[in-house]
């Protein structure tokens, strides 16, 4: 089945985001499609590739990367969620010449459109937040 | 239809809010702190019993009833346990997900 997911809370909020990973993990080992997987809101801050936790601590925006590398998955943040917590790939720091970016691998910006329409391609829509 | 609970009652009525509007005979998924609604012997057990008595299903994520030191034997009765790929199994087994966030 094909599936989507909607993340509206960051990595040290509570634990949306580790729920989201996990449900992913364990959809693809079912075999199912993971058609998008989109970040909003605080959510966005799981596509930050300068985190930097503790060794023993779970991270999460690594976790993402491996996990899209692995099954090719479509990591989207929300554009105007992004800037606004100074998260900016190569295009949007030269739009707003900023001096550097910060995406992790993986991950890409694009629009709320992208949200509406993986929920029109996906068998189903679930949302993690706050 | 599958309904997602995130939040423990005690914190937030999104609980109260699911189970006044979920129609008879829905699936009912405690995750995070939400599991916290299905220990036995809260004043939110009333809650449950009467949502099983209109044929609601409640499930309960077993990662996050562990973590949070809620044993199986402590969880109300009729409450079923799922790991992570029952959680999958749930949501492509219903039509729609709502998530009462």
């Amino acid at each position: 089945m094909k599936l989507s997911l909607l993340v509206n809370e960051g990595p040290y909020t509570h634990q949306a985001s580790d729920s989201a990973y996990r449900f992913a993990r364990a959809a693809l080992d079912k075999g199912h499609e993971i058609y998008r997987v989109f970040f909003y809101h605080d959510g966005v801050n799981n596509g930050t590739r300068l985190a930097v936790p503790p060794q023993d601590d779970r991270n999460l925006s690594q976790l993402w990367s491996e996990l899209a590398a692995e099954h090719e998955l479509d990591l989207v943040l929300c554009v105007a969620a992004a800037q606004r917590r100074g998260l900016l790939d190569g295009d949007e720091a030269k739009r707003h010449g900023k001096d550097a970016d910060n995406i992790a691998p993986g991950f890409r910006i694009s629009g709320l459109g992208q949200l509406i329409e993986a929920g029109i391609q996906s068998d189903r829509l679930v949302t993690f937040g706050d | 239809m599958l309904h997602i609970v995130n939040k423990s009652p005690f914190e937030r009525n999104a609980l109260e809010s699911c189970l006044r509007l979920a129609a008879d005979g829905s699936a009912v998924l405690l995750i995070e702190d939400g599991v916290v609604a299905a220990a036995s012997n809260t004043r939110f057990g009333g809650m449950l019993a009467d949502g099983m008595k209109r044929d609601l299903k409640f499930f309960v994520l077993s990662h996050d009833a562990a973590a949070r030191g809620l044993a199986p034997e402590r969880l109300a009765p009729g409450v079923e346990t799922v790991d992570y790929g029952g959680f999958v199994d749930l949501v492509t087994s219903h039509d729609t997900v709502q998530s009462w966030l």
